[in-house]
């Protein structure tokens, strides 16, 4: 089937097989390779992206239910070379060790911000429920996303 | 993981979802995705044809017209979680799709493929059956087949992953009568701790007095039992008593005896233990609901 998607402000269209999972498509299709297939079982948040302004977690949307979707991925949120706040409060806090939460971990904390700009350290932890790292212990990424939310409001 | 091969098509109104699956064998209707893409990619369903509703715009929305909160079937657990109109309307609604999974399954998964999926373990179906819900369900219609009907939520499940659905059948919306000023109505659960999804859960509503005293009870219990379980000796036990600690650790303890014997078990919780757990759930939303406890 012949689908049409725009990817981080790009338009693709490309012939896919109907069971293509979104993820697939975007990692081995587009090349973009910063969204990570982690538990393949919709538990664990490493294929987390944004699908018409909300997030998805990719291993569990099919390729053509993204037809005429806009999406963003890991490597669509810089501009112009500029780190994502998100992604330098990421940096700077140490909210990464290995780094394979890590670009679903900032996807979710970029809507969780777009919805609570002033989150309590509890609706952090509550809004990365879906995102699993076995490393960081959590800590650093729950300060990365305060310190994101900070530097965003000022 | 890959799912075995499928025709896809996407349905752009009720009819011709009904359409297409009436005269395909072996189709399936596709929602949120959130149950059936899973079970696909473990190969434990295999439709030969997915039918993707998730474009239908006539499926989604929320309203409130004469005393009833109607919500379209594909309408998002995120989308009744962020609704004001549903906070007013039905509170406890509103509260249990926020404790669905986590944010990315609530952005994905709609009320309606949570309640024709039938998993034991979801919320929803506990909460619609305690709060009396009506489910509205389109067919082909003509004389000898069935067009449109409404089930209400007791009648609607009739197993583990089955409920009253034909083949051809399509669920389109869910009306829930708008809670009163003087009913209280809450849900409580052991939460799968990966997942969320309810070990046992427990819903109630309660209408109360000025004098605290119950006038009228509706309990019910899921996530132990195949279908939601209403609490019929719980409910006569609390109704006419004042809603003290006493009167409703006694009235819940007599959940046991409603919950027959068909008792699910896992690794996670045994059939015993998630017995026990019952009266225990349901103590805890009947404080919530009462104000004795607070979340
Ligand atoms: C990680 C994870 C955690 C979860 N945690 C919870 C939880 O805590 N509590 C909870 O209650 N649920 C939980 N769920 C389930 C979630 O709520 C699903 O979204 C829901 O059960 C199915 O809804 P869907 O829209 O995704 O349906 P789909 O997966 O698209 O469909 C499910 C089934 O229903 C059928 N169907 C769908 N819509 C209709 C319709 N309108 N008419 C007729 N048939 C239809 C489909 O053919 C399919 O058989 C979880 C799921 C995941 C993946
Ligand atoms: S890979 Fe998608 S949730 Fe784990
Ligand atoms: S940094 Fe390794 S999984 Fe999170």
């Amino acid at each position: 089937m012949n689908i049409q998607v725009t990817v981080n402000g790009k338009s693709h269209e490309k012939e896919v097989d109907p069971r293509l999972l979104l993820v697939h498509f975007l990692r081995e299709d587009l090349g973009l390779t910063g969204t990570k297939i982690g538990c393949d079982t919709s538990q664990c948040g490493a294929c987390v992206v944004k699908m018409d302004g909300v997030t998805v977690k990719s291993c569990t949307c099919l390729a053509v239910q993204a037809d005429g979707s806009e999406i963003t991925t890991i490597e669509g949120i810089a501009t112009n070379g500029e780190l994502h706040p998100v992604q330098e409060a990421f940096w700077e806090k140490h909210g990464l060790q290995c780094g394979y939460c890590t670009a679903g971990m900032i996807m979710t904390t970029v809507e969780l911000l777009e919805k609570n700009p002033d989150p309590s350290e509890d609706q952090v932890r509550e809004g990365l429920k879906g995102n699993i790292c076995r490393c960081t212990g959590y800590q650093n990424i729950v300060r990365a996303v305060l310190a994101a939310a900070e530097a965003q409001r000022s | 993981m890959f799912a075995t091969e499928f025709e896809y098509k996407k349905a752009s109104s009720i009819s011709e979802a009904i359409q297409l699956l009436s005269s395909n064998e072996g189709a399936k209707i596709l929602a949120g995705g959130h149950s059936l893409l899973p079970m696909m990619k473990l190969r434990l369903a295999r439709p030969t044809m997915v039918i993707d509703i998730g474009g239908i715009e006539e499926m989604r929305g929320i309203s409130v017209e004469n005393g009833t909160l109607r919500i379209g079937a594909l309408t998002t657990h995120a989308q009744i979680a962020d609704s004001h109109v549903v906070q007013e309307a039905a509170g406890i609604l509103w509260e249990t799709a926020y404790g669905i999974g986590d944010p990315q399954v609530r952005n994905r998964g709609t009320i309606g493929g949570n309640v024709s999926h039938a998993d034991p373990a979801s919320d929803l179906p506990t909460v619609l059956t305690v709060v009396d819900a009506k489910f509205t369900i389109q067919g082909q219609g003509g004389i000898t087949r069935r067009g449109s009907r409404t089930v209400s939520a007791g009648d609607f499940f009739v197993g583990p992953f089955t409920t009253v659905l034909a083949e051809n059948e399509v669920l389109t919306a869910i009306e829930i009568p708008v809670l009163a000023e003087n009913q209280k109505a809450e849900y409580a659960k052991m939460a799968h701790p990966a997942t969320s999804f309810a070990v046992v859960g427990a819903g109630v509503v309660l209408t109360v007095d000025n004098n605290n005293v119950c006038t009228a009870a509706r309990v019910a219990v899921g996530g132990l039992t195949p279908t939601p379980t209403r609490g019929p000796s719980v409910e006569a036990a609390l109704v006419g008593k004042e809603l003290t600690d006493e009167n409703i650790a006694a009235a819940t303890a007599l959940i046991d005896g409603d919950l027959g014997s068909d008792i699910l078990g896992d690794i996670f919780a045994s059939a015993e233990y998630r017995r026990a757990m019952a009266a225990i759930e349901l103590k805890h939303a009947i404080f919530h609901a009462t104000g004795l406890a607070h979340h």
